[in-house]
């Protein structure tokens, strides 16, 4: 589906730099979409993000897409822009299902990639090595139902109605949120002793 | 009869005792004083979720204006509150949240289920939604809609208030505590299942295990 728009000029200076780590380049509806290996992943993107000719500086999105076809790899996405330059491109990564669905963190390159890849670990099961806190974000913590977007994933829940209720109501709500999400975490100390005792997780306020 | 002695000093004139039965006084059952106050200052709590909650905030507003109901004060403290008003779908996520907010409130309470997702999981027929928040807590009215007008919502509150006021205060079972029993559940899980039932379009889904 080639949208008649040029391809980035990212791909070729990809290929020329890193060679069959490259697997494919395409033009979809006017984006530049390009399939890079999993294991130099995490190296293309700092070279894309750092080399004075690319300056991807902006993450906009890391989500995954996994297809009906039984065989086809899962699909990790990264959405890059570069501000400086005014440009899109998309990086792929495929994920064999055959083979643990790993792949380096880049929140190393992007502070914003932490909240992204934690979605992307909630909803796929895809594990992110290197993330400082790879821990579920829309689901909470506890949840034992695996990972909802996955295309084996039945649409009501893996348990039965009753069971998903007598879960949510027993839930910790402590497992929702950490300390460290909360922007008062920063100002604990210096909070009256009062409110510092009615916080903490044996207070009031963790029951 | 001669009303004398220390407590009625002197003898009443016609005029007092013809005052003792003045308009003044009223005598009435106690269950209509009672009712008649709680129907006519329901504070309600918002719990608002979705687009639903933006029907409550209109009926809230000038137009509809939910304090010509006694609803003035709008509480968003659950222990200054008389009525949980759900707006909204309810994730599992905030099932203990709102089971927590309900549990916070003083009796006498009641609840308000505004809308087709609070009421029944409305659309939302999927892993992450609560089928109906009455699997959750006790639901005196139900508000269908998608999301209700503010019409619809103010006569769920105009029923509510009918019912409060055939309410009695000596029947021992109205005001007590509902709690989750041993298994963590508000409901017999056979209960919950029953209300989660799927419907519409939804029924040829199955679910694995």
């Amino acid at each position: 589906m080639s949208g008649g728009a040029a391809e980035n000029p990212s791909v070729a200076a990809l290929r020329s730099r890193f060679g069959a780590a490259v697997e494919r380049g395409a033009v979809q509806l006017g984006a530049t979409v390009v399939w890079v290996a999993r294991e130099r992943a995490h190296e293309i993107l700092a070279w894309l993000r750092d080399d004075a000719d690319q300056r991807y500086d902006y993450l906009i999105d890391v989500t995954a897409v996994e297809y009906r076809d039984r065989e086809r790899p899962l699909e990790l996405v990264y959405q890059l822009r570069s501000l400086p330059r005014g440009l899109m491109l998309r990086v792929k990564v495929d994920l064999a299902k055959d083979r643990p669905l790993e792949v380096d963190s880049v929140v190393d390159l992007w502070r914003g990639a932490d909240w992204l890849e934690r979605e992307v670990w909630d909803m796929f099961g895809i594990r992110f090595r290197g993330h400082p806190d790879l821990r579920r974000i829309l689901m909470w913590e506890n949840y034992a139902e695996g990972h909802p977007l996955r295309k084996d994933f039945p649409l009501r829940g893996r348990f039965s109605r009753s069971e998903q209720v007598r879960r949510a109501l027993g839930a910790d709500l402590r497992a929702h949120y950490s300390m460290e999400e909360l922007s008062i975490a920063e100002a604990y100390d210096a909070l009256p002793a009062d409110v510092r005792e009615r916080l903490s997780p044996d207070g009031p306020a963790g029951r | 009869m001669e009303l004398t002695g220390p407590e009625h000093p002197g003898a009443p004139d016609e005029a007092e005792r013809a005052g003792f039965l003045s308009p003044n006084w009223v005598t009435a059952r106690l269950d209509d004083l009672v009712n008649w106050s709680r129907a006519n200052s329901l504070w309600p709590m918002a719990f608002g979720t979705a687009c639903c909650a933006i029907e409550f905030m209109a009926t809230a507003a000038s137009r509809f204006d939910l304090a010509r109901f006694g609803m003035e004060r709008v509480a968003y403290s659950p222990r200054q509150a008389d009525v949980l008003i759900c707006a909204g779908r309810l994730p599992f996520k905030l099932a203990p949240v709102i089971r927590r907010v309900w549990d916070q409130m003083p009796q006498p309470k009641w609840c308000i289920s505004m809308g087709a997702c609070a009421s029944t999981g409305g659309i939302f027929d999927s892993y992450a939604m609560v089928q109906g928040i009455d699997t959750i807590v006790p639901v005196d009215v139900y508000v269908p809609g998608c999301p209700p007008r503010p019409e619809g919502l103010l006569y769920g509150i105009l029923m509510l208030q009918k019912k409060i006021k055939r309410e009695t205060v000596f029947d021992p079972d109205l005001r007590v505590e509902r709690l989750a029993d041993q298994q963590g559940l508000f409901l017999e899980p056979a209960a919950v299942d029953e209300l989660s039932e799927p419907f519409g379009n939804s029924v040829h889904q199955t679910r694995s295990a």
